[in-house]
């Protein structure tokens, strides 16, 4: 970990500490008054709890021109992007994607090349729709540990996490409360649920609370909807293209427009916020993940929609490829925040309820 | 000259905001001065933390029921009966409506505090402070066509006959002449003047820190006294608090305060103690350590405690200055160490049982044949590591100030100025002889910021 940025976290807590005017906006600041002194660690915990709100930046009688120069949601979202970078396995691909957009998009350019590639040379399928394209077990054999190896690199994360957290014995309540308050995303609620000061200085506002509740409601319907695709492919024996009313697309074609509106908002809310409270560095490589992630879902709406004309071909490998990237690069992006948000949310309901 | 404005308010603090809103909402239209740059806006109130309200029944966060009678005997003790009555239940009865009427113009509360201060039935706190109510007032203010101008000085206003038929301002090194139909003052008291502080208290005054803004220089105040305008309470009080030697000269708020003391013993900068440092809960006692401190050798005074005791008051911003020994511990705060050793030594030997020891209430350990004696929480300073604050005088704000009617109207030789009001810190001498209540403030700025803010409109309307 940066020594530095924990260093100038906790010289700011420890000014929250003494004065407690911010208690109610979020979680951060009971686990924050629930110490004197903050070890890396507990530093780590309270920056994974903030989800950047900025509430307690506007209300700040110690921002800067004041001489201690607060600026808690920057300190934390700096800790917080450099613990992603160091408990990313393995760390130095971290390095290269967590804050860098450019590396990112070509990321994404290099799998679409790869699907395309695939598509024209190797296992062009005797099947039907999609699977003209590429065959079904081709799409198997580069997607299973596409999508395996992540999950097997965040899981190593998360187990790094919770060491430096000095986490106990997971019980099912801490899951419960955690999920909870994530699914609801109570913390974005301000603590007097009028949301967050994101896009317009001090202005109380819900709409990155309901940006974001778009992109990850979609998102799992999306998720929910490829699921079931190959439940019914295996399970029952029934192969794509679906019907407009059969499970994948009744789930898809929602989730699908959900995260594309939800993605182009929080692009577009993020490019309204003020960057400096914010974790500066990291500004470039989040929206080139929005970007990408926007992507995979409008490509797969365009199949949807595209799916019987000459262009399909050309759109299934953009597709497939932007998803290729985005799986791949789940432990190394933005996209990591989403576990490791839980991961300091179960841990503060150890906090809370023992 | 005409203006565009109907209503020129000077400030913009609490009492400013109050008066805007509720006389722009009346129609009027309503510009605001405020000396400070935006960074810095909202004088003191942006330091504050609450605000003491009346209520019959469970109100908003607040528990229970806190009655006018009890209202007003808290004010009366804390004041000595130094207390104007009709302005004070006035302010004491228009506090229930108050507290909804700051939740539809924006401002928002905490619900549950785990903070020391044991308040939650008379006080509601704001969520983020002063500066989010300060924020969210703007907000409104503006949307209902409130202009404002930051850095902008009010230098004089002309009373003539009874009126003030125009005001200075100076904005952007160029001074600016206004003729309103009414103006509110609302600038806040003169602390931030330490040169005037000097003038009433002496040089001593120097020395001390200011806990607030440092834009509230009484030039306002000055000059409307110096016209005739009738004025209130004892110019060399001010309300002032032992803080952390090492805050910044302005603006260091809430932060720079010391609760630890009550465990400690307090000496001077010859190592001599002068105080008991156990007369009562800290609460009740840090306003009388702003003065005791003034009248020591330099304003200065240092806290020593060991290690038993660290971990009983809340955390403050600067870390305690730490040694291995008494001596060390000496050393690194500048004070003689013989003398401290010898103090600290006479202080050990005459503390007895401290079995009884209670830190959150008053316990009756005490020394026994001491000079001054510390009545409670007397415990013996042994235990290393040592660790050592500093102590100087904070000021909160000064008395002196406009004397206002019901209408929170000024005069001048007992006849009111027709279209002259003012409201907040700059009044609050009107109702507070001497003495603080905890969210006092607020209320008077609250309370008499809305009504400077609906007469004005009516006489301008
Ligand atoms: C650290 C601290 C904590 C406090 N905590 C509390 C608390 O919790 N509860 C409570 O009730 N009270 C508290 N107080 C007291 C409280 O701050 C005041 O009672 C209250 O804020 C006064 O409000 P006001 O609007 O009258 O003055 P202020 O808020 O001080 O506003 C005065 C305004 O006038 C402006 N001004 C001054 N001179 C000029 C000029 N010549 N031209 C133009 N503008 C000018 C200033 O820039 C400022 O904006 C606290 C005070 C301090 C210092
Ligand atoms: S962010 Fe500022 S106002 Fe909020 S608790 Fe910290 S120091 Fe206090
Ligand atoms: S930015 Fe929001 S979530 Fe983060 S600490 Fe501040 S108030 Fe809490």
């Amino acid at each position: 970990m940066q020594i530095d940025l924990i260093q100038e976290a906790r010289r700011q807590a420890e000014v929250c500490n003494a004065c407690r005017y911010c208690e109610g906006y979020c979680s951060v600041f009971p686990a924050l008054h629930a110490n004197r002194a903050f070890s890396d660690g507990d530093i780590t915990q309270l920056a994974n709890l903030c989800h950047n709100c900025r509430g307690c930046y506007y209300a700040c009688q110690y921002t800067a021109p004041h001489e201690f120069d607060l600026n808690l949601p920057a300190a934390l979202a700096d800790v917080r992007h450099d613990s992603w970078e160091v408990y990313a396995y393995p760390s130095q691909i971290a390095r290269q994607f967590q804050k860098n957009g450019m590396a990112i998009a070509a990321a994404t350019i290099t799998g679409f090349a790869l699907l395309f590639a695939a598509a024209k040379w190797l296992g062009q399928g005797h099947g039907i729709g999609f699977y003209a394209v590429i065959s079904h077990n081709m799409m198997v054999a580069i997607f299973a540990p596409a999508f395996l190896f992540p999950l097997f690199s965040i899981g190593i994360s998360l187990r790094r996490y919770w060491t430096a957290t000095e986490g106990q014995k997971i019980k099912v309540k801490h899951i419960a409360q955690a999920f909870s308050a994530a699914a609801n995303m109570r913390n974005l609620s301000g603590g007097h649920g009028n949301g967050c000061n994101f896009e317009d200085k001090d202005r109380f506002s819900q709409a990155r609370r309901v940006a974001h509740q778009l992109v990850l409601y979609g998102f799992l319907l999306c998720f929910a909807s490829t699921s079931s695709g190959t439940i019914l492919h295996y399970l029952f024996d029934m192969q794509a293209p679906y019907s407009l009313l059969s499970l994948p697309k009744l789930l898809g074609v929602p989730g699908g427009i959900m995260l594309t509106i939800g993605t182009i908002w929080m692009v577009l809310l993020k490019f309204q916020a003020d960057p400096n409270l914010g974790a500066m560095a990291a500004w470039g490589g989040e929206v080139a993940f929005i970007a990408l992630l926007g992507f995979v879902a409008f490509s797969g709406l365009a199949l949807y929609a595209l799916g019987s004309t000459a262009v399909m071909p050309t759109i299934l490998a953009l597709h497939l490829g932007a998803v290729l990237s985005f799986f791949l690069l789940m432990p190394y992006t933005k996209m990591a925040h989403g576990f490791y948000r839980l991961a300091a949310l179960v841990r503060d309901a150890q906090r809370t309820s023992g | 000259m005409t203006t565009p404005y109907d209503i020129v308010i000077i400030g913009g603090g609490n009492a400013a905001l109050c008066a805007a809103i509720t006389a722009a909402e009346a129609g009027s239209r309503v510009l605001i001065l405020e000396a400070a740059p935006k960074a810095y806006r909202g004088g003191n109130s942006r330091h504050t933390r609450n605000f003491r309200c009346m209520h019959s029944a469970p109100l908003g966060p607040l528990i229970e029921s806190y009655s006018e009678e009890e209202y007003f005997g808290d004010l009366m003790k804390v004041t000595d009966g130094k207390t104007h009555e009709g302005l004070a239940r006035l302010a004491i009865r228009t506090s229930e409506e108050c507290l909804p009427w700051m939740q539809e113009h924006g401002v928002r509360f905490q619900s549950a505090l785990s903070g020391t201060l044991s308040l939650g039935r008379t006080n509601a706190f704001f969520l983020g402070g002063g500066k989010g109510l300060v924020n969210a007032y703007y907000r409104t203010a503006e949307k209902l066509g409130v202009k404002v101008i930051y850095d902008a000085s009010v230098t004089h206003l002309e009373v003539e006959d009874g009126k003030v038929v125009f005001l200075d301002y100076s904005h952007q090194g160029r001074s600016h002449r206004l003729s309103p139909a009414a103006i509110i003052v609302a600038a806040g008291g003169f602390q931030a003047d330490t040169d005037w502080l000097a003038r009433a208290w002496g040089p001593a005054a120097k020395n001390f820190l200011i806990r607030g803004t440092p834009y509230n220089r009484g030039v306002v105040l000055a000059d409307l006294i110096d016209q005739g305008v009738e004025q209130v309470g004892d110019p060399t009080q001010c309300h002032a608090v032992a803080i952390d030697g090492r805050a910044p000269k302005f603006d260091g708020g809430i932060v720079t305060r010391l609760d630890c003391v009550p465990f400690s013993i307090v000496v001077n900068k010859d190592a001599q103690r002068f105080y008991d440092e156990g007369e009562d809960v800290w609460p009740k006692r840090y306003a009388i350590w702003g003065r005791l401190v003034a009248g020591q050798p330099d304003q200065v005074g240092y806290v020593i405690i060991d290690a038993k005791s660290l971990n009983l008051f809340m955390p403050s911003v600067f870390p305690p200055i730490k040694a291995d020994t008494l001596e060390e511990l000496a050393k690194k705060m500048g004070l003689p160490a013989a003398e401290l050793r010898k103090t600290v030594d006479t202080f050990n030997a005459s503390c007895g049982d401290t079995n009884g020891f209670h830190p959150t209430e008053l316990d009756g350990v005490t020394t026994t044949g001491l000079i001054p004696p510390k009545t409670n929480w007397a415990r013996p300073i042994t235990e290393a590591p040592f660790y050592g604050y500093s102590l100087r005088t904070g000021v909160t704000f000064t008395y002196l100030g406009l004397k206002v009617d019901e209408n929170a109207q000024c005069s001048i030789g007992n006849r009111p100025i027709s279209n002259l009001w003012a409201a907040g810190e700059t009044m609050a001498g009107s109702i507070l002889g001497q003495g603080y209540l905890a969210g006092f403030g607020m209320t008077i700025g609250t309370v008499f910021g809305r009504i400077a803010g609906k007469e004005a409109a009516e006489y301008a309307n």
